[in-house]
């Protein structure tokens, strides 16, 4: 089971209220590479991982967890004292007709969350190296956020997400290698 | 909520996210280093910091976790310490 804790895992703070770089944010959210697929992917695939790895996967899984907290945070607060009108002109019309200021799990284009943003091969090898290319594509969609925005605060936010798909993608490179080495020991009788 | 906290909140919250964030980075590397002594007691150093900082922030703020993993004062006081969008 999990627990909740009242705190987030890094400060989220933001310097004025901006709705289009939450737009863009909500990538992170509902995206593909965002944080709610990387957490159902990782802790989907924990059932059937051997037992050596199947503890980081779930603690990463957890993770990504509190990551998606930080992102909603950061689009809520971008957006709580936003007017209609800057919803609208920063794109946001069609998201404000249809959920007011409340968040939804969409990309930035606006197109819904599916389960079919990931796999769960069953096959370990092929489940860790998917797991190390979707660190490294939200690690890239973290830099092409912290490329689109001025806000000083938020890049501090972002920066500290980007850095975390840096080592959970290490820690999958390490899990690859564990893996080989448990498939290929002899079996001696 | 727009109850108006003191500086005092930010700092100790700051200072457990601190030693939480030390305890993340340990348990992920001891999830794939598990026989690195100095990371374990380093690890158990670290947890007994943070339960520390927490039972202070606790006892001003309110409690921090839910389903038993800290106490109520009365009344019920989960509701006391803001979400953490909210500050």
């Amino acid at each position: 089971m999990w627990y909740y804790e009242k705190k987030l895992q890094y400060p989220v703070r933001v310097s004025q209220c901006n709705p289009m770089l939450a737009k863009f944010l909500i990538e992170q959210y509902g995206g593909a590479d965002g944080e709610l697929a990387a957490a159902l992917r990782y802790l989907n695939q924990r059932y059937t991982i051997p037992d050596k790895v199947a503890g980081l996967l779930n603690d990463i899984g957890t993770e990504e967890f509190a990551h998606l907290e930080m992102i909603a945070t950061m689009v809520y607060k971008l957006t709580k004292d936003a007017t209609p009108e800057q919803m609208k002109e920063a794109g946001l019309g069609a998201h404000y007709a249809d959920h007011d200021k409340a968040l939804f799990f969409h990309n930035a284009a606006g197109a819904p969350f599916t389960a079919t943003y990931f796999q769960a091969k069953g096959d370990p090898i092929a489940d860790i190296y998917e797991d190390i290319a979707a660190e490294e594509k939200a690690r890239a969609t973290y830099q092409w956020l912290i490329n689109m925005s001025d806000d000083p605060d938020i890049n501090d936010g972002l920066k500290f997400l980007r850095e975390r798909e840096v080592v959970h993608s290490l820690r999958f490179r390490e899990a690859a290698e564990i893996l080989k080495e448990e498939r290929d020991k002899k079996v001696f009788f | 909520m727009n109850k108006q906290l003191p500086q005092e909140y930010y700092q100790l919250l700051e200072e457990i996210q601190a030693v939480d964030f030390v305890l993340v980075e340990l348990n992920l590397y001891l999830d794939t280093h598990p026989d690195d002594y100095d990371a374990i007691e380093q690890f158990n150093t670290f947890t007994k910091k943070s339960k520390e900082l927490k039972i202070v922030f606790e006892k001003k703020y309110g409690p921090l976790m839910n389903f038993g993993r800290s106490f109520s004062n009365y009344p019920w006081d989960w509701k006391e310490a803001p979400w953490p969008w909210q500050v």
